[in-house]
Formats: structure tokens, sequence, C-alpha cells
């Protein structure tokens, strides 16, 4: 018989799946022993920075560069007609359009890139930039994307002039980009036509910036010598940028290393390419010495890649009794100037079409336009899975609304409707396979948790107490159930630039029974580096602390996507757990030979194979991993090594209830979250100390966003929030305390059954906050104000409604 | 613009630094010292990632010029604790979960060691005023929190035993 508190004793020693494993990567972190790219220093290095255009539209009519020529250190001014002749001066996006690398005869937005200047350290460099000359003449601006779209709104994109076909179908409108339809149009229209009761409103999620704490840059290292060109970056996709620097600088593909060293938070922000990659590229090249570039936080925030900016116009109807009918939905997109999404090609507004939420709605239709302004290129996923984050913020104030509409309790309004557990697999209406999930289980377990009943009550009686003239604070009780669309994702629909979106991962036994493992992904605070071992230790029967995982270096590391959209437990995640698999299956075969038996008479425990009915008779993953090295066994190759490249059959479907209880003071508009309960079930819990940590970001990055976030622009194209003084980011002091939770349900089709979770807080808590805003003032009449919910907003919702006397 | 030599303290190291006077103190640091543990998050004084200590107060280093800080003893992250002896708030953060992708963290814990100084046993809510100069755009601060009160338990707990 097997001993059973025995082998669970072994098993906790390697640390696997479940243990709230201490982080490996912290003893450097905490020590100030990271490497980021503005720590790596080569020598000779120079240093390159932009001159970036005051004017959001304009012509350049001429740039002089003669005088910062004179400045002492300044090497190198590089323009648009220096990058022409190596086709240069434009790039591709991810999104199928291009982009100007330099200023190429017109600037689209405040803060474009106009000419590069080459110096010995950044304050010869700076001092260049404003000697720097620009003519430039005035066009008209065009800030809002309605307006964009007016028959004689003026000319965005001059190079795309007279071009009716788009990277996704036809364009409609000088300054469109493309449409994307999902659903069946008709149906829905005449369900809607039809129904009981309809509520409809336009929803707008405004502009905002993932502003990792570390800004994006480079240093780029052509070795003349070897032929050799090396770039240490902010990438989160390691691979796809070594594919693209390679494709539009004819370099080939292994004369380019692309190493991604330690990441300060990317949130999306690092997924795509940027104009200063490519100059610091040319200006190394130029010079034969490496080139760093690193930008200031103003021109991260006024020029990388933004988040959301999206006008969702809904309608909703339903039964008298509340059960949901038919959802449509129309978005205008503000994509800025360039259409720099990071998208999977196929779906130009990434996985909006998630927007039926957690609910059984039989019939939908959606359309997206995309459309240009003079703003800045972008439209990532900042800490969400590709436009999931507006989608469940649409659906989730939609169902607040059609609550409102119908008198009934909002938490009975999403019971109702919500996609039962014996569903699933369910097929949503807008072409989703939800692969697993019950919503039911968890909402009521949330709602119990902060006793709903009690807290409506409470409500109700505040708002007595509140026309009574007793009180002059209202209470918000913000609601959200969301599902989350993570993972990508299958490589017959989800490619990026035409490359597939599985992931990898290689793993190498050493002879004593240690490891190393490497990925096609790169962590930029999720701790790879602990939960990936932790997946192999629970698969291969190893110590987590005896694997170590390397990502990033596109010279060692298996090719990948990345790490973007809670993809990398999901995909590499899984890579990790097959590859692992695959490890076993020869140990399987080594521990036969060695103990003399077939294959088939052992089983596998916790780190060793037992021959069957005889636990005393085994070999562990140690003694194998030697063996492997040192017999030479019939009929089976030398070495322990495995590698997997996983292609997912479906996404995954994280979800979770979110309640925001929210103090609001009437006359200052100020807002104070007084409880914040965090429901996830992200399946499989791989280390629930790092899933708790994520969780806590991913909300405050949530309350961020809700409650005073934003990139705004004045009607000139000039940003307003430019700096840290006003682009909100909470402090400890705002911050609330955070109570988490979760349940269970496995991705069936997941190797381990994890689903992601990174940004599953800041899909839902948006809503929750802002819900809980709408909420407080559901009393009096609010129906919809558009977010950040800043207290001045706020002040304004409460005048609005008269309840300032 | 002329360079000038300062003489500075760092970490308990005498150095002398060739700057110009306009040279911030976390390029000095971080670029000709070589030490790199402050990082820069913003340079107009807002995000706290390059914090260090200068004689006894928390300092955003990319406020201040070299120039103004000759003759002073500056203490970064590296001067905390050693490889082999961390200083408990470092022992703290990594056991708390204080930190994800480690960019705050050398000015978080260099503030919160300044904090602890000047408050040996902070309330939660101290804590949270007396950190709210450093931003963390990874952890939600509840764990950072949570090591700061730790590490402020941990070492009264040494200290009474010392006495
Ligand atoms: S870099 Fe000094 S406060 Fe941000
Ligand atoms: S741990 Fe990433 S900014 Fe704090």
């Amino acid at each position: 018989m097997k001993d059973l508190p025995e082998s669970a004793e072994r098993a906790e020693k390697l640390k696997g799946l479940g243990s709230s494993r201490k982080r490996v990567e912290d003893a450097r972190f905490t020590q100030g022993k990271g490497n980021y790219v503005d720590d790596i220093t080569l020598p000779g290095m120079l240093f390159g920075d932009f001159v970036r255009s005051p004017h959001a539209h304009a012509r350049v009519t001429a740039i002089h560069t003669e005088e910062a020529m004179k400045v002492p250190g300044v090497l190198a001014v590089i323009t648009a007609k220096d990058l022409e002749p190596l086709g240069l001066h434009w790039m591709p996006t991810l999104a199928g359009d291009k982009q100007m690398v330099l200023a190429d005869g017109k600037v689209l937005f405040q803060g474009q890139e106009v000419a590069f200047v080459v110096a010995t350290d950044r304050y010869a460099a700076a001092d260049g930039i404003e000697a720097v000359e620009v003519e430039y003449e005035d066009l008209p601006v065009v800030v809002d994307p309605f307006k964009a779209l007016e028959p004689d709104a003026p000319v965005l994109r001059e190079d795309l002039e007279g071009k009716t076909e788009g990277a996704h179908g036809p364009r409609k409108h000088h300054n469109h980009i493309f449409t994307w339809e999902q659903g069946d149009r008709e149906a829905t229209e005449q369900v809607i036509a039809e129904a009981d009761v309809v509520a409809e409103e336009m929803i707008y999620y405004h502009r905002t910036h993932p502003c990792p704490l570390e800004p994006c840059g480079c240093v780029a290292s052509m070795d003349k010598v070897n032929g050799k060109l090396t770039i240490w970056g902010t990438f989160q996709a390691p691979h796809a940028i070594r594919t693209v620097v390679s494709l539009i600088s004819g370099i080939e593909e292994h004369n380019i290393r692309i190493v991604s060293p330690d990441i300060g938070g990317g949130f999306g922000n690092k997924v795509g390419a940027y104009p200063g990659y490519i100059c610091s590229a040319v200006a190394s090249i130029v010079t034969g010495k490496p080139v760093k570039w690193v930008e200031d936080r103003m021109d991260n925030l006024m020029t990388t890649a933004f988040a959301r900016d999206y006008w969702m116009k809904g309608r909703i109807a339903a039964t008298k009794e509340g059960k949901i009918t038919g959802l449509w939905c129309h978005v205008t997109a503000d994509h800025g100037g360039f259409d720099a999404c990071a998208d999977p090609t196929k779906f130009p507004a990434g996985f909006f079409n998630i927007c039926t939420g957690s609910y059984d709605i039989p019939t939908a239709y959606l359309s997206v336009d995309g459309v240009y302004t003079n703003k800045a290129p972008g439209g990532v996923a900042y800490r969400c899975s590709f436009r999931v984050t507006e989608a469940a913020y649409f659906i989730e104030r939609m169902i607040e609304i059609l609550a409102i509409e119908l008198g009934m309790d909002a938490a009975e309004l999403r019971r109702i409707n919500f996609i039962k557990a014996e569903q699933f697999p369910y097929q949503s209406a807008l072409g989703w396979e939800y692969d697993s999930g019950d919503y039911h289980t968890a909402w009521d377990k949330a709602l119990e948790a902060v006793d709903y009943a009690g807290l409506r009550r409470e409500q109700a009686e505040r708002v007595e107490a509140f026309k009574r003239g007793e009180t002059r604070k209202l209470l918000g009780i913000g609601l959200t159930h969301f599902t989350e669309i993570v993972g990508a994702g299958p490589v017959k629909n989800c490619d990026i630039l035409g490359l597939g979106m599985f992931d990898s991962c290689e793993i190498r036994i050493h002879p004593t029974g240690s490891a190393i493992a490497r990925l096609g992904t790169i962590s930029q605070g999720q701790g790879h580096a602990t939960t990936f071992a932790q997946i192999l230790a629970s698969e291969i029967g190893l110590p987590a602390d005896s694997i170590t995982v390397e990502e990033g270096d596109t010279d060692t590391a298996p090719y990948g996507l990345g790490t973007y959209g809670s993809r990398s437990t999901p995909v590499a995640g899984a890579a990790t757990a097959m590859a692992g698999r695959k490890i076993r299956a020869k140990a399987q075969m080594i521990a036969a030979y060695l103990l003399e038996v077939h294959d088939d008479d052992l089983e596998w425990d916790v780190d060793r194979f037992a021959v069957k009915g005889d636990p005393e008779r085994f070999k562990t993953m140690k003694e194998i991993a030697f063996a492997a090295y040192n017999q030479a066994i019939p009929g089976i190759e030398p070495g322990l090594e495995a590698v997997s490249y996983y292609d997912p059959p479906n996404m995954t479907y994280p979800f979770g209830a979110y309640v925001c209880v929210m103090e609001i003071d009437v006359d200052t508009g100020q807002t104070e979250i007084r409880q914040f309960y965090a429901l996830d079930d992200c399946g499989t819990r791989i280390n629930p100390m790092i899933i708790e940590g994520q969780v806590h970001g991913g909300l405050t990055e949530a309350l961020a966003i809700a409650m005073g976030q934003e990139i705004a622009y004045d009607e000139m194209g000039n940003v307003k929030t430019g700096t840290l003084m006003d682009f909100f980011v909470p402090t400890a002091w705002e911050t609330p305390h955070y109570t988490t939770d979760h349940t269970v349900t496995p991705s069936p089709h997941h190797p381990i059954g994890a689903k992601g979770v990174g940004e599953s807080p800041n899909v839902g808590g948006v809503p929750a906050f802002s819900n809980a805003v709408h909420d407080a003032f559901r009393a009096f009449g609010l129906r919809q104000s558009h977010m950040p919910h800043d207290h001045w907003r706020v002040w304004k919702i409460a005048n609005g409604l008269g309840l300032h006397g | 613009m002329g360079k000038q030599h300062y003489q500075i303290t760092v970490n308990g190291e005498p150095q002398d630094v060739l700057a110009e006077p306009r040279e911030l103190l976390i390029h000095t640091l971080r670029e000709q010292l070589r030490i790199t543990g402050p990082h820069i998050g913003c340079e107009t004084s807002h995000c706290g990632a390059c914090t260090v200590d200068i004689d006894g107060r928390s300092v955003k280093s990319c406020t201040v010029f070299t120039a103004q800080v000759a003759g002073k003893e500056i203490t970064t992250v590296e001067g905390l604790g050693s490889p082999d002896a961390m200083h408990p708030l470092q022992e703290a953060f990594r056991e708390h979960h204080g930190l994800q992708c480690g960019y705050c963290t050398p000015g978080m814990i260099t503030r919160a060691y300044r904090l602890l100084q000047e408050n040996p046993s902070p309330t939660e809510e101290e804590v949270r005023f007396g950190m709210a100069g450093n931003l963390c755009r990874c952890t939600g601060y509840q764990n950072i929190v949570k090591a700061i009160l730790a590490a402020a338990a941990e070492m009264n707990a040494s200290k009474e035993a010392a006495e």
C-alpha cells in the first residue's frame, strides 16, 4: 500500500502547483540589483533623443540642423530624409497600418517624433534638441472621432488618400480605418423592435495610458565585425520584435538578437514597436557605436501606446420579467493618427465581441468603426486582453441601466441572466465558445460575503436620512460580474503580422537533477521565474528551487509571441506542462530499463516512477536524470531534454464577482472606498500569493482609471495630462484595502486547468468602481455619467441632479 | 558648461565626481558611479523611484543637483544591507510579496528605511501616508504596507532583545 502522507510530504517539498512559494526574483530586486534597460551601459555608448512636435497637426516645411551639429557632444541629427533611402522613414504597425518613424512632411499628433539627435550623453542630446529648428505650418486639428468622420473634415492621412481598401476591409471616409461586424444585425434589430423593454445609452470609455513605472527604451548595438545587431529593450514580445526588425531592415534574422532584460512593468505599453527602436538601431549602424534611447515620462504619456478611447452606443432588450433577449452595440473607436493597436490580425477591435459578458443573450450584433484623429497612436490592451476591458465595462453598465429601466435590483437581474453551469461549453451569439464557468456559485458567494441585503437596507436608510437633511453622504454599491477571454490564441484564428500566437517552452534536465527551462514569454513583474518552475516541479518531480527559468533572449529562448493579454499562463504555461510531460515520458522508459520492468508496469508518484504494487522499487527523477547521461540504454538517446510548442485549442475564460462599497460626499464630490471584495476564478491556482498580488495591482489600476486617470486633449490637440502631476496614479494613501476570494473552475482544455489572472481585476474593477458611483445616485435619477469619476465630475453629477439645493 | 569636482560620500565610500553644475544627482549615481538601484520613473519628483537618503532625510534624487549635495552622506538601497545580511525591510518585502516588477522597490525600501527611523512603530495609516511619495504601478500597495509593518515589528523585537 502506498504511504499517502509520505508522498504528500514529498510533494510539498517540490513547491509545485498551489504553493505560495516566495519569489526567486526578489533577492535581486530588493537589493537594487535588477538589470533594467537603463542600467545597461556599454563602452562608447551614445545617447539619442527626439525633437518632438509641439503641434497636433501641421505641415513640416523645413528642419534646420546646422546649429545643433555645432553643439558640443552632438554627433548626428537624423531626419526622415536620412531614413528614406533605407526605407525606414515609415514602419509597419502591428495592426496592418504604417506609422512615420520621423515626421515625413507633416505631423499628426502632439509629441510626434520629428528628428533624432545622437550625442555623447543625455545632456548634450538635450542641448542638441534645443538647437534644432523646425518650421511648421498649422493645419486644422481634429480630436473628436465623430467630427473626423464628417464629410468636410480635414484629411489626416494624406498617404492614404484615395485608398478605399484598408487592412481590414473597405474604408468609408478619408479618416475611416475599418468597420468590423459580428453577430446577426437583422435578427437583433427585430428583437429590439419587438421587446417589452429596451434600454439605450452611449457609454464612453475614455482614453488612458498604461504608464508602467519604467518608461520604454532600448540600447542598440551593431557589431560591424561580425555583422550582428543586438537590441536590449523594454519588449513584451522580443521574438516578434526580432522578426519585425528583420523584415523592415533586411538584416537576416539570425544576425539580430533581441534581449528583454528586467522590465519595470508593461501593462500593454511595451508590446508595439516605437520610432525610438528604429532610430537607435540606425544610429548604431551609422556611428558603429551602441546607442541608448530611453524616453522620459512626458514622452511616455504623450506618445507611446495609449489605451481605450471607445464610444460605445448600446441597446439592450428584455422581457418585463428581466430576461435579456438581445444586445446591439456600435463602437466609434478613436485610434489616433496611426492604427497601432496590438490586436490579433483578424480582430481589429480585439475581442470586444466578448461584450455579451456573463449573460445568456440569444441574439446580438456588434459593429466597430475605427477612426483617425490628431492624437497619439496606440489602442493597446492596458492590463487587459485586447479590448475585453471595454467590453466588460460596456455590458456591466448596460445591465445597470437596464435594471433602472426595469425597476429591478441589479444583482437579481444579473442572476436571472447568467449562463448556467450546465450550459458550458457555451456558444455565444457573437462567436465565442466559453470553455467553463460557474457564475451563480461565485455570485452567491460574493453577495453573501458582503451581506448584500444588509448593504441595500443601509443604502435605503441613507437615502432617507439624506432627504431629511441628516447627512450629506450617499452610499454606492458597485456590482460587477465579468467574464474575460484570455490566452490568445489558437493559431487557426490568432496571429500578429502572420505569426501564429502559440507559445513555447524548452527544458534541459542537468545530470545531477536540476534543470533550466526557457520560454517564449517575458515577465514584467508577473513572477514567471517563480511560477513556471512550480508548474514544472509538479510535472517532473524536481523541486522548483532546482529549476531556473529564463526568458527574453531570442538567441537562447524558443520562439514565442510574448507576454500580454494574460496569455503567458494559458499558452506558455501549457507549453511548460507539455514539455514536462515529454520529459516524464522519456524518464519512464529510462526507469523501466533501470528497474528491469516494462514501461506499463510503472506508475508516477510525485517525484519518482515506482513499480505498480511494489512501491519500494522505484527510481527518483534525480536518479533517472543521472542515468540519462551516464548509461548506454538500448534504443534510447542519451540526455534528457524536451521542447514543446503549444497551440491552444481554445481561449480560457476566467471570471469573477466584485463588490465595491463607496461613500460619496455630495458637496465635495470626494469618494471613499469603504470596502472592496474581489472573488476571482482563474481555474487551477498555481501560486496563491502571486495571484493575490496580481489582483491587488489590477484593482489599483482599475481604481486609477475609473476615478481619475485620463489622457485628455484640448481642441487644439494639446495633451493636458502629460505628467504625473496631472495624470492620476494612486498612491498608498488613496488606495483602499482589498479583500480577495476565489472559486476554482478549471479550464477543461488546459493541461493543468489554469486560466490566467493578471488582467481580470482591471477588467472587473473598472465597472465595479464606476457602478458604485452611479449606484449612489440611482435614487436621484442618474443613468449614465462618463468616467473618470474624479471629484470635480462627481460634484457635477450631484449638482446636475439638484442635490446642492 | 564647465565641469567641477564634487566630493560626496555614497554608502559610506567617499567619491570624487566630475560633473556639470546642472547634473542631477540621479544621473551621477547611475551613470558615473554605476549605482543603479535608484531608478528613474519621471524626473519630475512625482514617482519616488529615485529616492535616496541624504544626511538622514529621504530625497528624490532627480530633484537635486549633484552640486547641491557636495560634502553630504548619501545612502541608496545598495547601502542598506548585503547579500549575506539583508536589511529586515528587504527580507520583509520578499516575505510579504511587496514587489512585482521591482522597479519601484529600491526607492520604496529606501523611503521605508527612513520612515521607520522617524517613526519606529507606525500604524497602517501612518505607513500609507508616509509612503505616499512613492508610486507603485504593480502591487496596489497592500503588501508593501504589510511588509513595512512586519519589518517594523521585526526591528523593534530585535532592538528589545539586544537591550
Ligand atoms: S524619478 Fe525622481 S521622483 Fe520620479
Ligand atoms: S513593483 Fe512594479 S512599480 Fe512597484
